[in-house]
């Protein structure tokens, strides 16, 4: 299965310049910079209010920036309307068009353009199988599922092969089981047709299992960007890393070391973090983090190794999940740490109450700018 | 597990539960039953009767009728206002086509950007229909008359000759209609424009439509019930309407309404009158069938 035309299409990257939204006196996107690689799978992630799908709009052509300018490859599109740009988007309602036959839905941007019926029944043909909904193209939307709806929309964005593809929260009206399945879907399409796709959401899990990079938003600025792996292993700022996953966080005072171990000093000792992921710039009040599955729960007195940061504490709240278990530990000076232990069967399970040792390497450690009283709002599961 | 309990409970149900039950399924139908009454009384005996009416002969003079199943009493009728009727047709279409056109932008405005003020503006809407209809249609007459508001300033600006005229024009019948009928096409345009999606303008534009484009092939045809209830709620009455013919009409535009109204008032002929509302009433109903048969039974109620 692969689509005629597409791979010879020359990609282009999308760059946002500067770009500033502000209705009436609400800031929505705050002076956003970022360059959209050709052919990559692109995501916004931010709690609700963020800014992400505002960007979405804009890049879509359907809100003006207030200052900026977007650029598709070297064409100014900053005050084209929607109609005017190579982009289409899947929104989050889907918006098919109830009077028309899932063929015509997905025909409707193809016959725009002036392309034939008879061309245009071939290309939706072939989105149809894409998508797998072969014999389906009489139906009307309202016949079919939530999932097939979705997969409706996509096509009649897709078979335009534009240079962009704005997904807007397009899975939130999914259960959670078909939601697992359409990402693995929208990965498997994105990659056979090589379209440029940038999706929004606020689910943190999707983004990192689709993405090739994600943009973590808040109040309508960047917090963190890069590959998944990266965004959650070295996260920029205390809001990437508690939206993006858990993680624990002290207060630390920043010591540049002139070799590669930054230090930290917190209330109760040092911890040592990787001097190359610092984050440039960053220095004084800092936070210093490990994330729970980072950290190993031993019994008081085990040997710390010499790459390893330490800290000993109790118990306060241990909980059976199945497939692990997970610490509350308090340390001395009353900071709570979160543990998670995957249930190998091998390692012993601390009661509540009880002393234990936390270590964890010395390259999981991560320092943060503090965010202030910017903590993280909305879904963050 | 639980259909067997329930056809259990079925097979060995007491008196006293019985009768609630018979009590519970007949609730709808007693709650029903003043409206059931009244439309009986005072909507389908009357139309028996109209109906009765015009298969009898009537003594003009004394009202007294007989049976006479003359069904030509309906053919009669028929001939002798073919031409009124046809007339009466063109321009309660004419009239309901100005509506249409008029009040589209209007609805359109108000669902799409009248944002929290849209109550506001329907009542603004609404606020001159508060008014008897007749004495609305009475003030119009002085509005048109030869030496009223309008006339006047039309001639004070030379635009029309000092001998013109709109009263009495089937001008100012038409526009009398127009006016007198226009609630009746805005505000199921509005409820079926206000049901629209607003994401569909956006998916249409997104797909590379323009703004003519986006209204014809998305706008249009998804307003298409509202805009033909819109049509049959004010052709309808604009089509038996006999009020504006008389006040602001003259001579050579007389409409069925004026002369059903003459039958039975003026003449005392009431087997003809009848008669005539009878094929009225006919073709209003050619209309509802043609809409029920193009965009179903279901949706006439939302905007009536």
């Amino acid at each position: 299965m692969t689509l005629t035309s597409t791979g010879t299409r020359q990609q282009i990257n999308v760059r946002v310049a500067n770009v500033t939204k502000k209705f009436d006196d609400v800031v929505a996107v705050d002076n956003l910079t970022l360059e959209i690689t050709g052919g990559e799978f692109l995501s916004l992630l931010g709690p609700s209010g963020c800014g992400k799908t505002t960007t979405l709009r804009m890049l879509g052509g359907f809100e003006e920036p207030s200052a900026g300018s977007i650029y598709f490859g070297d064409r100014d599109v900053t005050n084209l309307p929607p109609h005017q740009r190579d982009v289409n988007t899947v929104f989050q309602s889907y918006a098919l068009f109830p009077h028309l036959s899932v063929t015509d839905n997905i025909a409707f941007g193809l016959r725009r353009k002036g392309v034939s019926k008879s061309e245009a029944k071939l290309r939706v043909d072939e989105m149809l199988t894409l998508v797998d909904l072969e014999g389906r193209g009489e139906r009307k939307p309202h016949q079919l599922s939530g999932g097939q709806q979705q997969r409706v929309a996509l096509a009649r964005a897709l078979v335009n092969k534009p240079q962009l593809l704005l997904l807007d929260e397009p899975m939130s009206a999914l259960d959670a089981k078909l939601r697992k399945t359409m990402q693995l879907e929208l990965k498997r399409i994105q990659s056979q047709v090589g379209i440029t796709f940038l999706y929004v959401t606020h689910d943190q899990e999707e983004a990192m299992t689709m993405s090739d990079r994600i943009v973590v938003m808040n109040r309508g600025r960047i917090e963190g960007l890069g590959s998944p792996r990266d965004v959650y292993e070295q996260p920029s700022t205390e809001f990437v890393a508690t939206f993006l996953g858990a993680s624990n966080l002290v207060a630390a005072t920043l010591e540049r070391g002139t070799g590669d171990v930054a230090l930290a000093h917190h209330a109760h000792g040092t911890f040592r973090s990787p001097a190359h992921r610092l984050p440039p710039g960053l220095t004084g009040a800092v936070k210093c983090g490990v994330r729970p599955e980072k950290i190993q729960i031993r019994a008081l007195g085990d040997r710390v190794a010499a790459d390893e940061n330490s800290l000993t504490g109790r118990v306060l709240i241990s909980t059976f999940m199945g497939v692990g278990n997970q610490y509350v530990v308090a340390a001395p000076q009353g900071e709570e740490f979160v543990v998670y232990a995957q249930n190998s069967g091998q390692t012993h399970a601390p009661r509540s109450g009880e002393e234990v040792l936390l270590t964890w390497p010395v390259e999981h450690s991560f320092v943060v700018q503090p965010s202030g009283d910017q903590s993280p709002e909305g879904e963050s599961s | 597990m639980e259909r067997e309990v329930r056809w259990y409970s079925y097979r060995f149900v007491s008196g006293t539960r019985r009768r609630e039950r018979l009590v519970s399924r007949l609730a709808p139908y007693l709650l029903g039953l003043p409206a059931i009454v009244w439309l009986a009384v005072f909507f389908l005996i009357p139309l028996a009767l109209m109906l009765v009416k015009a298969l009898q002969e009537c003594n003009p003079a004394t009202g007294v009728c007989v049976m006479t199943w003359h069904w030509s009493s309906l053919s009669d009728a028929w001939t002798n206002s073919s031409t009124i009727i046809f007339r009466s047709v063109t321009y309660a279409a004419i009239a309901t086509v100005i509506d249409l056109v008029l009040s589209f932008p209007i609805a359109y405005w108000i669902a799409f950007y009248a944002g929290r003020r849209k109550n506001f503006f329907l009542i603004m809407l609404l606020v001159p229909f508060f008014v008897s209809f007749v004495i609305r249609t009475v003030i119009w007459k002085f509005l048109l008359s030869s030496d009223g508001l309008v006339v006047h300033s039309l001639q004070a600006l030379h635009l029309v000759s000092s001998d013109y005229q709109i009263l009495g024009t089937t001008g100012a019948v038409i526009a009398g209609l127009a006016y007198n009928f226009l609630p009746f096409t805005a505000l199921p345009l509005y409820v079926s424009l206000e049901r629209l999606n607003p994401a569909l303008l956006e998916a249409s534009h997104d797909l590379y439509a323009g703004r003519i484009t986006t209204f014809r092939r998305v706008v249009l045809p998804l307003c298409a019930p509202g805009i033909f209830a819109a049509f049959l709620l004010t052709f309808i009455p604009a089509f038996g309407d006999y009020v504006n013919q008389q006040v602001l009409g003259g001579f050579g535009n007389t409409m069925v309404g004026t002369v059903i109204q003459n039958l039975f008032l003026v003449n005392n002929d009431f087997s003809a009158g009848s008669a005539l509302s009878v094929i009225v009433m006919g073709i209003s109903l050619i209309g509802i069938v043609i809409y029920g048969r193009l965009l179903g039974s279901k949706s006439i109620g939302d905007f009536v």
